[in-house]
């Protein structure tokens, strides 16, 4: 019985005796398996970026907007589209607040204004919030504060700005104590918001909060004035609260405003679903760029199984007197399967090694994040050695039941 | 009893509709120290009679024993080890592996003795010194000679401590006087104890040893010892 070690000698020997041959055989797995790395990773970051931009908007988050959603549709009518679709209130908002596994209710009113400052103008989403608007959404202020309710209540004219509007209005200083100017009026900046960065195409960052009842009374439209609110904020108390909330305040708002189901005149959305609609969406989206990959995985086994083939015919000759010297079946076998086993594997680690590294460039210029798990290389790896094991028996097998006799005899 | 022990050996093969007789019913035995030809034309089944000699093949009826081993009734891997431990072949076109060297290529049969590597590396170092080709083990078989080249592979042949060597035509590819080179080399080697037979179709080889077995149609026709005298006195 032949060692492990003179095994592995032989075989290395054979592949680096065609050096050319064994390269070109093992790049067939090494595209092979980088495609698939690649794809996967690819997707996979692809799949942190939609999971993270969702939660970025806030955890445990429900929204409830005016105008209903219809069949998987957009959302038809948001808030001052038209008219009929001032459909929430301030006091929808406070009926809310009464519900079960509320942690916090935060109403707000958006609205379009210039902002000026420095001489620079800038044309960012102005939204009338309550203090607790940055507690539904997991905010901190980066510099300077936040508002209070105190405040809030009496309009006063203060706003704290998004880290775009900040970026810009203000390049070179330190906004907290300067003061811009919206719609003709004054306003003192009390802080900056940390940066949100981008959720799908949205920049989040590109937003001025203001107080509520200023953003009404001074900033919005003639729509933005009276009693109604463009968006209310529901944060639940935990997540597994968060769909039962979902129902009940589904069920308070159509009893307050006296519509049937399949009638509504508000949505409410939940993040976690659609967060996880989404993650379905681009995890259906790996495994497809991923399968399709490792077609060519399989293409790159078949060439293995191929150039094995033609070895055993042109070492025909070599494996009947290594059977006559008294190699046996399972000497000859292991030897063949191994070559093609440690072509594989070779293959598999080099097309890891650049899988990854196109991962890399690929997330760079997508701007998404690397995702790479080990349990995934790892995969790759022993996907590549299956390959090796399932494409290589067949030309063992041939090897290995070769009659010494007829071997010896060919030239 | 005797190193081999050959009684009534048929072999069968089916051509088609044909049934050949390769062996046609063959005895004869050969002692422990005996050099013997086994002399024919060719199709008088003196290859036949060496592939059983070798544990390569397996006889259809009778019965043939080999340092105690019924080559009829051992399985492909009994057959295998058979030829490693007990069987040192020789051919007529050497057969070494072209990438490996003149001492890896002797080392072969002990890599599947599973013998260690630095035990391996001795035994194959002696060997080449013993055959006289010390001063070349590190070369590959393209940068020796044609007679250079059966002594690695009678080397090799050796590197089991075989009960037989079976040499195929050992001078066939050689010139005449690397070719009694080779046979001073086997004679050499029985005078030291070695069991040995050699197929061949020349006469000239046959009566280089001691004894001459002579085939035709699957059959012995004759079996007798040589006058080695003459042939004595001009090579050693």
């Amino acid at each position: 019985m032949m060692r492990t070690s003179d095994l592995v000698a032989s075989a290395g020997r054979a592949l680096r005796a065609n050096p050319m041959r064994s390269a070109l055989t093992a790049l067939g797995v090494i595209i092979g398996v980088a495609s698939v790395v690649a794809m996967v990773a690819l997707g996979s970051g692809a799949q942190a970026q939609v999971e993270r931009s969702i939660a970025s908007l806030g955890s445990n988050l429900l929204i409830v907007v005016p105008g209903a959603m219809r069949g998987g549709g957009g959302v038809r009518g948001q808030a001052g589209a038209g008219g009929g679709w001032d459909s929430l209130t301030m006091d929808d908002a406070e009926a809310i607040t009464q519900l079960e596994n509320v942690a916090v209710v935060a109403p707000s009113q958006r609205a379009r204004a210039q902002v000026i400052a420095n001489g620079l103008n800038w044309n960012p989403e102005v939204n009338g919030v309550t203090p607790d608007f940055l507690i539904a959404r997991d905010w901190e202020v980066a510099r300077g504060r936040m508002f209070d309710e105190t405040e809030e209540r009496q309009a006063r004219r203060i706003v704290v700005l998004g880290r775009t509007v900040a970026d810009n209005l203000f390049p070179n200083m330190d906004p907290v104590g300067q003061s811009v100017r919206m719609n003709g009026g004054t306003y003192e900046v009390i802080g900056v918001l940390e940066s949100k960065g981008q959720s799908g195409f949205q920049d989040q960052d590109d937003i001025v909060l203001a107080p509520l009842t200023t953003v009404k009374r001074r900033i919005a439209g003639r729509r933005g004035r009276g009693d109604t609110v463009s968006q209310i904020s529901v944060k639940a108390e935990s997540e597994q609260v968060l769909n039962r909330l979902q129902e009940d305040v589904e069920n308070l708002l159509r009893q307050r405003h006296r519509t049937r189901e399949g009638e509504d005149d508000f949505t409410v959305q939940n993040l976690s679903s659609i967060s996880e609609t989404m993650a379905q969406t681009t995890g259906v989206f790996t495994a497809l760029l991923g399968g399709i990959s490792a077609v060519s995985l399989l293409v790159g086994g078949i060439g293995i199984m191929n150039i094995m083939l033609v070895s055993v015919t042109e070492r025909t000759r070599e494996i009947g007197l290594r059977k006559a010297l008294g190699a046996r079946q399972s000497d000859i076998l292991h030897q063949f399967g191994l070559e093609a086993v440690t072509l594989s594997v070779a293959g598999g680690i080099i097309g890891l090694v650049i899988g990854v590294a196109g991962a890399w460039g690929m997330t760079t210029l997508f701007n998404l994040p690397l995702v790479v798990s080990p349990l995934n290389a790892g995969l790759a790896i022993a996907f590549s050695g299956l390959v090796g094991v399932v494409f290589g028996a067949y030309p063992a097998w041939r090897a290995a039941k070769l009659d010494p006799i007829e071997a010896l005899r060919r030239e | 009893m005797a190193l081999i022990e050959a009684d009534n050996l048929t072999k069968l093969y089916r051509m088609g509709d044909e049934t050949v007789h390769a062996l046609a019913g063959v005895s004869f035995s050969i002692p422990q120290r005996d050099y013997c030809a086994i002399v024919g034309p060719s199709g008088s089944g003196k290859s036949t009679l060496m592939n059983i000699l070798g544990g390569l093949d397996t006889p259809s009826d009778g019965r043939i024993t080999i340092a105690g081993n019924d080559i009829g009734a051992m399985s492909d891997d009994d057959l295998a080890i058979f030829r490693n431990q007990t069987i040192g072949f020789v051919f007529q076109s050497f057969n070494l592996l072209p990438r490996l060297t003149a001492l890896e290529n002797v080392e072969l049969p002990m890599i599947y003795g599973g013998v260690l590597p630095k035990e391996r590396h001795e035994r194959a170092a002696g060997l080449l010194q013993r055959v006289g080709l010390g001063e070349r083990m590190a070369h590959r078989p393209t940068q020796l000679s044609g007679g250079q080249q059966q002594r690695v592979a009678i080397a090799r042949a050796l590197a089991g401590q075989p009960a037989l060597i079976l040499a195929d035509e050992p001078t066939g590819a050689l010139d005449t006087n690397t070719g009694v080179e080779i046979l001073g080399l086997f004679d050499q080697l029985n005078h030291e104890g070695a069991t040995i037979v050699v197929v061949t179709h020349d006469h000239d080889v046959a009566r280089a040893t001691k004894r001459t077995i002579e085939m035709r149609d699957g059959r012995i026709v004759s079996d007798h010892l040589n006058d080695r005298s003459a042939r004595h006195d001009a090579h050693v």
